[in-house]
């Protein structure tokens, strides 16, 4: 399940994508998120409810602001999220 | 030399009329639907100001949102139109030879902006969100019945710090109101409403890197409660000078005096 | 009526509740509900066997606790039945942590998808919330269950609230912005910009020009569908498309998205701003029967 977290408004774009059935709960984005961005719940789409990657409510009305600091408009873009995860369960969309 | 520069704004036009490195007039006014003629009215006051004609003045340059409206219009006919962050740069550069960062927040736009001698290095945009600009301040204003003027000292005398859950200017104004009737006072509103602005402005910031002399300027610059919440979240030191709503009206004026850039 | 001054609030839509004339509770096995807190609206329905008995939708008020229970009374107006009876309430929506009643919470998004079915049946595939402060886009299998799903709450434009604004712009009631809208002999050219604020001070300019609030309207709501598919189109759209929420009932945003996705919505059974609330209702009724089998 393709979960979007984040907005679109009049400048741009933003959604963090949650692919919920490669995630695999380990947990090493939120880890290596230097912002706090992410955190692991229960899964409220499935019976099971397995651990799965958020983007925390907090931080969903102002994704772009909160993830900046890891897109320099010049320079090498290393996002820590997307680099820690495994099975390549969570994209940006800018 | 005389050079001037033409800055039409999303709220003010600003001309600024440069002689031999000396500003020897500004003026500015709120822009009607009519671009032209408004920024025209800004120009003739500058030049009446000045005491001289547009004759005597060697280039004109234009820079803001409404720039290529007066070029090639008489009576400004302006030479060249530069893009804001360009003349932001420059004239930031003018009055402080050591910037390094320019944030310039207009009415409309927030800009941030690496700055290399002048010229610009890097830059980003904040823009088509009222939230990310001037109006959002001036949209507060309104839900807490003050002048747009009140808003700064209103924001110093707050000792409390709400936060404010809504990131967008319409559903802010709601949150205002529901604040204000759980009554918060409007000093700790306005604090949070600074507070709002500065952090979504110095993440932007952040893009381009914060390296000093940092220098802030736009119609924003002069609300005294934006300085020091932007000093908190970039951990620096924030230069601003004077007239900084004219700051980039002057850089245009410093480009049209160096045509070779 | 006093003599004073009534301010005509542009943005008001109407609230309601309603009671099935043909289903009844008195043999029931389960008598469940659903509590929808919404930032614009809150909405109740009361389920019999899973099948809608009863339901009511109001404007949230300041204290959301105090709404639900507001809500669920109104729903339950007239039926003899009581909160005290009901064997399982879920509640759901922005502000669903707030119904003290609820024995458990459950994301709208899930909610909507299990509602829209109820309201549009089993082929529905992509779902389209459209709420006072929200826009949510849902794709669902064949069983209501998300596959894919977006959600919209940063910004106004796209959400009812930027129809309020407008609405309070050219001074039209809100219910009647979308025949407004469609009063025009060709659609104008859209607003250009996105942000409510700007669009707002756009319009102000070409109403100035002489344009008419129709087509003004009219603008806005080419604008407002324009970004609505830029949403959908993040999770794709596959039919059977449905809309719910409080926007779907404008049929000048429902006719410009038919224009531009190509697809025909199926049209509801019942007013589609319940289906959060008829979802957690199912939700509920489907948690009760799994409690009950366990003792």
């Amino acid at each position: 399940m393709r979960a979007h977290y984040g907005y679109k408004d009049g400048s741009g774009d933003y959604f963090i994508i949650v692919e919920t059935d490669k995630c695999n709960g380990c947990g090493k984005c939120v880890e290596a998120c230097p912002y706090q961005v992410l955190e692991m719940v229960p899964n409220e789409f499935d019976l099971e409810g397995n651990p799965m990657a958020a983007v925390r409510e907090e931080h969903r009305k102002k994704i772009k602001y909160s993830c900046a600091p890891c897109k320099p408009v010049a320079g090498e873009r290393k996002l820590p999220c997307v680099l820690a995860c495994e099975p390549k369960a969570i994209e940006h969309s800018w | 030399m005389i050079t001037a520069g033409v800055d039409v704004g999303a709220k003010y036009a600003k001309v600024v009329i440069l002689k031999d490195g000396q500003v020897i007039a500004r003026a500015k006014a709120l822009v009607g639907f009519d671009l032209l003629k408004s920024a025209t009215d800004v120009f003739e006051t500058a030049l009446k100001d000045a005491a001289i004609s547009r004759n005597d003045i060697q280039r004109v340059v234009a820079t803001g949102m409404g720039r290529n409206t007066v070029v090639q219009k008489p009576p400004i006919n302006a030479d060249e139109a530069v893009s804001e962050v360009v003349s932001a740069a420059a004239g930031a550069h003018f009055i402080v030879p050591t910037t390094k960062t320019v944030i310039d927040v207009g009415a409309e736009e927030g800009r941030g902006i690496k700055v290399e001698s002048g010229k610009v290095k890097d830059f980003v945009i904040n823009e088509r969100c009222a939230a990310g600009a001037g109006t959002f301040i001036e949209t507060m204003a309104r839900a807490l019945e003050v002048q747009v003027e009140e808003m700064g000292p209103m924001a110093l005398k707050s000792v409390n710090t709400i936060p404010m859950n809504a990131q967008c200017c319409v559903f802010a104004e709601s949150e205002v109101v529901s604040l204000i009737h759980s009554k918060i006072s409007k000093e700790d509103i306005s604090k949070a409403i600074h507070d709002a602005i500065a952090g979504r402005i110095s993440s932007m910031v952040l893009r381009v890197g914060v390296e000093k002399d940092v220098v802030l300027i736009g119609g924003v610059a002069l609300d005294p409660g934006f300085k020091s919440p932007l000093e908190k979240e970039l951990k620096a030191n924030i230069i601003v000078p004077e007239y900084p709503e004219y700051v980039s009206a002057l850089g245009a004026a410093v480009v049209a005096a160096n045509p070779t850039r | 009526m006093s003599q004073t001054e009534v301010k005509t609030e542009y943005w008001r839509w109407p609230e309601y509740r309603n009671t099935a004339p043909n289903v009844n509770w008195n043999n029931a096995k389960a008598i469940t509900a659903g509590v929808d807190i919404g930032s614009v609206g809150s909405k109740a329905a009361v389920l019999v066997d899973g099948e809608l008995y009863a339901c009511a939708a109001m404007r949230t008020g300041g204290v959301s606790e105090a709404t639900a229970v507001k809500v669920i009374d109104w729903a339950l107006e007239g039926t003899g039945l009581e909160i005290g009876k009901l064997n399982y309430v879920v509640g759901t929506g922005y502000g669903r942590v707030n119904v003290p009643f609820a024995k458990r919470t459950i994301t709208e998004i899930a909610c909507h998808a299990r509602g829209a079915h109820y309201i549009y049946g089993p082929t529905v595939r992509t779902v389209l919330d459209i709420g006072g402060q929200d826009c949510k886009a849902i794709r669902c299998d064949d069983k209501g269950k998300v596959l894919s799903f977006l959600m919209n709450d940063k910004c106004a434009a796209g959400t009812g609230r930027g129809l309020e604004v407008f609405a309070d712009l050219i001074r039209v009631p809100i219910r009647e912005m979308d025949k407004v809208s469609l009063d025009v002999d060709q659609d104008p050219p859209p607003v250009s910009n996105t942000c409510v604020i700007f669009a707002k001070a756009e319009a102000l300019a070409l109403l100035r020009q002489g344009w008419s609030k129709e087509k003004v309207a009219a603008a806005y709501h080419i604008a407002m569908a324009n970004r609505i598919v830029d949403l959908l189109s993040r999770v794709g759209v596959e039919k059977d498309f449905v809309i719910t929420g409080g926007v779907a009932k404008n049929m000048g945003i429902v006719r410009r998205l038919e224009r531009i996705l190509n697809i025909k919505p199926l049209e509801p059974r019942m007013d589609p701003i319940l289906a959060g609330a008829l979802g957690a209702g199912l939700f509920a009724k489907a948690l009760y029967e799994k409690e009950q089998g366990l003792r």
